[in-house]
């Protein structure tokens, strides 16, 4: 998995891309971190070349979604989830905790 | 019938997973169940490196795998201490986020995932995790 960041002015884009599982989850985490800590909370992750995801993934996202909400300072949105990994995400139930789109462009447009 | 034994950590379970997927291409599974049976590995191995051996490096993780015609059988050993399926709670979705708490979603996926989920423990042989996956032709 390899993780890249971009910085804009109205939020941080976050592009993974390989398998997030519980093996490589912890990189994610890593990365997710160090861009709340900057005190960057809003956050666009692009998980379009993202081709797994295991629960370990998804719970990385909670926690930062529950650090970029807290005092209503940001979110974090998601944007190009494969088709597998959106039905998991559905079925886990996890899928109401996060907002996700379809293209980068609306993602980076709902901040 | 393939076995190999990994050791239990999670730089394991890239190659688990290799062992596992290239049995289930064998079998015949398509796109999907593939991707049911990755995830499915992925979660049981988690859950015995974080919860049976409750750490890296304790312990091995014995995989089989057996394809028959009409499905793959996936058995996964270990001797970590016992697991008891009814004492993991169903995680709750219907929470506010930040009382979400981390834990059961793994055993969850894993059952939904799989036409079968079954844990039996011997203090001979461990824990004993037997998945089933039919195999959609």
């Amino acid at each position: 998995m390899e993780i890249t960041r971009t910085e804009l002015k109205r939020c941080e884009i976050v592009k993974a891309n390989g398998r997030i599982d519980s093996y490589t989850a912890p990189n994610l985490e890593e990365i997710l971190n160090s861009v709340t800590s900057n005190g960057k909370y809003k956050i666009v992750l692009d998980m379009s070349e993202v081709d797994f995801m295991s629960s370990k993934g998804w719970w990385v996202l909670i926690e930062t979604q529950k650090t970029c909400k807290k005092y209503n300072r940001g979110e974090l949105v998601l944007v190009g989830i494969q088709d597998r990994i959106r039905e998991s995400l559905v079925l886990v139930g996890m899928g109401s905790y996060f907002k996700i789109y379809e293209d980068l462009t609306t993602a980076v447009g709902s901040f | 019938m393939a076995t190999e034994i990994f050791p239990g950590r999670f730089e394991s379970i890239p190659k688990i997973r290799d062992f596992i997927v290239n049995a289930a291409v064998n079998a015949g599974l398509n796109e999907p169940d593939l991707y049911a049976v990755e995830l499915a590995v992925d979660e049981a191995c988690s859950n015995i490196i974080e919860h049976a051996y409750g750490g890296e490096g304790i312990g091995d993780i014995q995989c089989t795998c057996k394809v028959s015609d009409n499905d793959l059988t996936i058995i996964l050993k270990d001797y970590g201490r016992p697991f008891e399926p009814e004492s993991v709670p169903e995680p709750n979705f219907n929470a506010p986020l930040e009382k979400l708490k981390p834990g059961g979603a793994g055993l969850y996926l894993m059952r939904k995932m799989m036409d079968e989920v079954q844990f039996e423990f011997t203090p001979e042989d461990g824990n004993i995790l037997v998945m089933v996956k039919r195999i959609d032709k």
